[in-house]
């Protein structure tokens, strides 16, 4: 049967050139890069050179690139590495409701360990307001952190004007670029920020290998004691082949961006004008156009997430849910609660992520699978009866 | 895949889906915050369950266990029906994920309302009709203890209490009497704002 992949944001298939890039450190290139001799030598080669093409694609410098093993990994070396390390100044950070768990979670372990963290709110499209950023700075903050666009509703957070706002109230800003990063054009520089995430596997690298950004200069605990490995930041071997085709991925990455880009969006506006244009009581989830360019979510009222997904699976088409059946821990998708969705309205969530090699023909193969998979859920669905009943004149 | 071959056959061809404009009991349960709603229809003849619908709105799990609780107690007497429980269902199923078993909880539970429905239509009233109401209050006390996000049991009946399987706490709300989310602003059965 014909399968449609749109989860990009769960992962992605690896790029052929990245896999052609990774073989030979998974055979013959197998030395450790902290070796002097030969063996070690070469391997250190292109460990370095991966580091140079993941700085060139967001505007970094190659020793600010610390990797690590995941974006889950960057996102609490950031947090829980720069607030331990700014410890004496302060012990209050400022995190959008939105944030990735790996951020939320790292907060709370933190406020475990005697830290205070203020959560600023969304409004109704996802979006983080700078002023309320702002706002939640005190004397004793030190980090703020707020996500460059959101894997769930597909929105880009302002954060260069949230760090403009931060500019001078001695505060380190980190972003979570983990769904941005190879997606859309970043320059750390402009963003102005300090720390910032990203994920191979989330821009067609492999899985367990990720990086994070730390601006010259800034202190960070490691959370992984050991050798001088990432300059004494992240102890431990490196994972080579996985390096190497995090390294190669950003650099296909930074080359095709822009054409990406604006293929993947216009492919996205076909999918949310046909959804949208096809069938009732549909919302849009997050932004219309302030939205990552491969990324079209949605909540459909009257029927559940995780049915929808098991459909459109038996159609061949993979997608996501924030559904609170589709989690394993049963609860609605604290991002679409944060935007203010009523609990039966996040029920019906779906998310499509687009690959590069989507088509139209897979698009409109998805819009017309989706109109029975509706009507046949609605039609057992007690709140859409209740629904059609009170609509009755 | 996360469910087996037969959840996935109820799933993609549930039996029994519809409803009964003239049924002789109603069950409902659930409520769509957890994700989970039934709503369970029976026609009743000489004490056995001549016809089920039901309504599901909810995940694959929830809508095959109510297919396969309406398909178990189809021509069974009322009492053959009463003794299906979850475990069975579960069974009868080939297995559900450990976090799903809360879904074969709620296809029993709104076949047994829909029995308990029948039984307190269908039974004579006596002088002053004390009896359906006695039942009615039971069965609003039930209502009153359940977690609203997935209709589990509540632990603890003070002011604050919490759901064993959400570990969400729960406040009642002012409005409604219903338990709520604590950390929510509003409550979740009727929208009333919650105290802070």
């Amino acid at each position: 049967m014909k399968r449609v992949y749109l989860d990009r944001i769960a992962a992605t298939p690896l790029h052929p050139d990245v896999f052609a890039a990774m073989l030979p450190f998974l055979k013959e290139s197998f030395g450790n890069p902290q070796s002097l001799h030969r063996d070690g030598q070469a391997v250190l080669e292109a460990t370095e050179e991966a580091r140079e093409r993941v700085a060139a694609l967001i505007g970094a410098s190659a020793p600010e690139i610390v990797f690590t093993a995941s974006g889950s990994e960057a996102n609490n070396l950031a947090l829980k590495g720069l607030a331990l390390a700014s410890r004496v100044k302060g012990t209050h950070l400022v995190v959008s409701a939105v944030e990735h768990p790996s951020v939320l979670n790292a907060v709370k372990s933190l406020e475990k360990l005697g830290f205070s963290a203020t959560v600023v709110p969304v409004d109704r499209e996802g979006l983080v307001d700078p002023a309320a950023v702002a706002k939640a700075l005190t004397p004793k903050t030190t980090i703020v952190s707020v996500m460059l666009a959101n894997s769930e509703v597909g929105a880009i957070e302002p954060v260069a004007e949230i760090a403009s706002l931060c500019k001078g109230r001695n505060v380190l800003v980190h972003t979570d670029a983990v769904a941005a990063a190879g997606s859309l054009p970043i320059d750390v520089r402009e963003l102005g920020v300090d720390a910032l995430s990203l994920a191979g596997d989330s821009f067609f690298g492999p899985k367990g290998a990720a990086a994070l950004f730390l601006r010259k200069g800034t202190r960070v605990l490691p959370l992984i004691d050991g050798g001088v490995q990432e300059g004494g930041r992240r102890g431990g071997t490196e994972n080579v082949a996985g390096i190497v085709g995090l390294g190669r991925a950003a650099e296909i990455a930074r080359a095709e961006l822009a054409g990406r880009g604006a293929r993947a969006a216009a492919l996205r506006d076909r999918l949310i004008d046909g959804i949208l244009g096809t069938y009732s009581h549909v919302v849009l989830t997050g932004p219309r156009s302030r939205r990552l360019p491969h990324h079209a979510s949605f909540c459909i009222r009257f029927v559940e997430g995780e049915a929808l997904l098991l459909s459109l699976d038996m159609k061949g088409i993979a997608v996501s849910s924030g559904s609170a059946c589709s989690s394993k821990s049963l609860k609605a998708s604290h991002v679409l609660l944060a935007m203010g969705l009523d609990h039966a309205l996040a029920q019906g969530s779906l998310v499509f992520s687009l690959l590069a090699d989507t088509t139209a023909e897979d698009i409109d193969y998805v819009i017309a699978s989706l109109g029975p998979i509706i009507d046949r859920l609605r039609a057992m669905s007690p709140t859409y009866t209740e629904f059609l009943k009170e609509s009755l004149p | 895949m996360i469910y087996s071959d037969k959840v996935m056959d109820h799933f993609a061809n549930p039996r029994n889906v519809g409803t009964l404009p003239d049924a002789d009991g109603v069950g409902k349960v659930g409520n769509p915050v957890c994700g989970d709603m039934m709503s369970f229809y029976i026609k009743v003849k000489d004490d056995k369950l001549a016809d089920i619908k039901f309504q599901t709105f909810g995940c694959g799990a929830a809508i095959a266990v109510s297919s396969m609780v309406s398909e178990m107690a189809m021509g069974k007497t009322l009492a053959e029906a009463m003794a299906i429980t979850n475990e069975n269902v579960a069974e009868e199923l080939g297995g559900l994920p450990k976090n799903k078993m809360h879904c074969s909880n709620l296809g029993a539970d709104a076949l047994h309302k829909a029995i308990e429905d029948y039984g307190r239509k269908s039974a004579p009233v006596a002088a002053g009709g004390p009896a359906a109401p006695t039942a009615a209050e039971h069965d609003d006390h039930d209502e009153e203890c359940a977690c609203p996000y997935c209709d589990g049991p509540v632990e603890g009946l003070e002011d604050v209490c919490a759901c064993n399987h959400c570990e969400i706490e729960l406040v009642e709300c002012p409005s409604c009497g219903d338990y709520t989310n604590k950390a929510g602003e509003t409550c979740v059965s009727c929208g009333a704002k919650t105290p802070a």
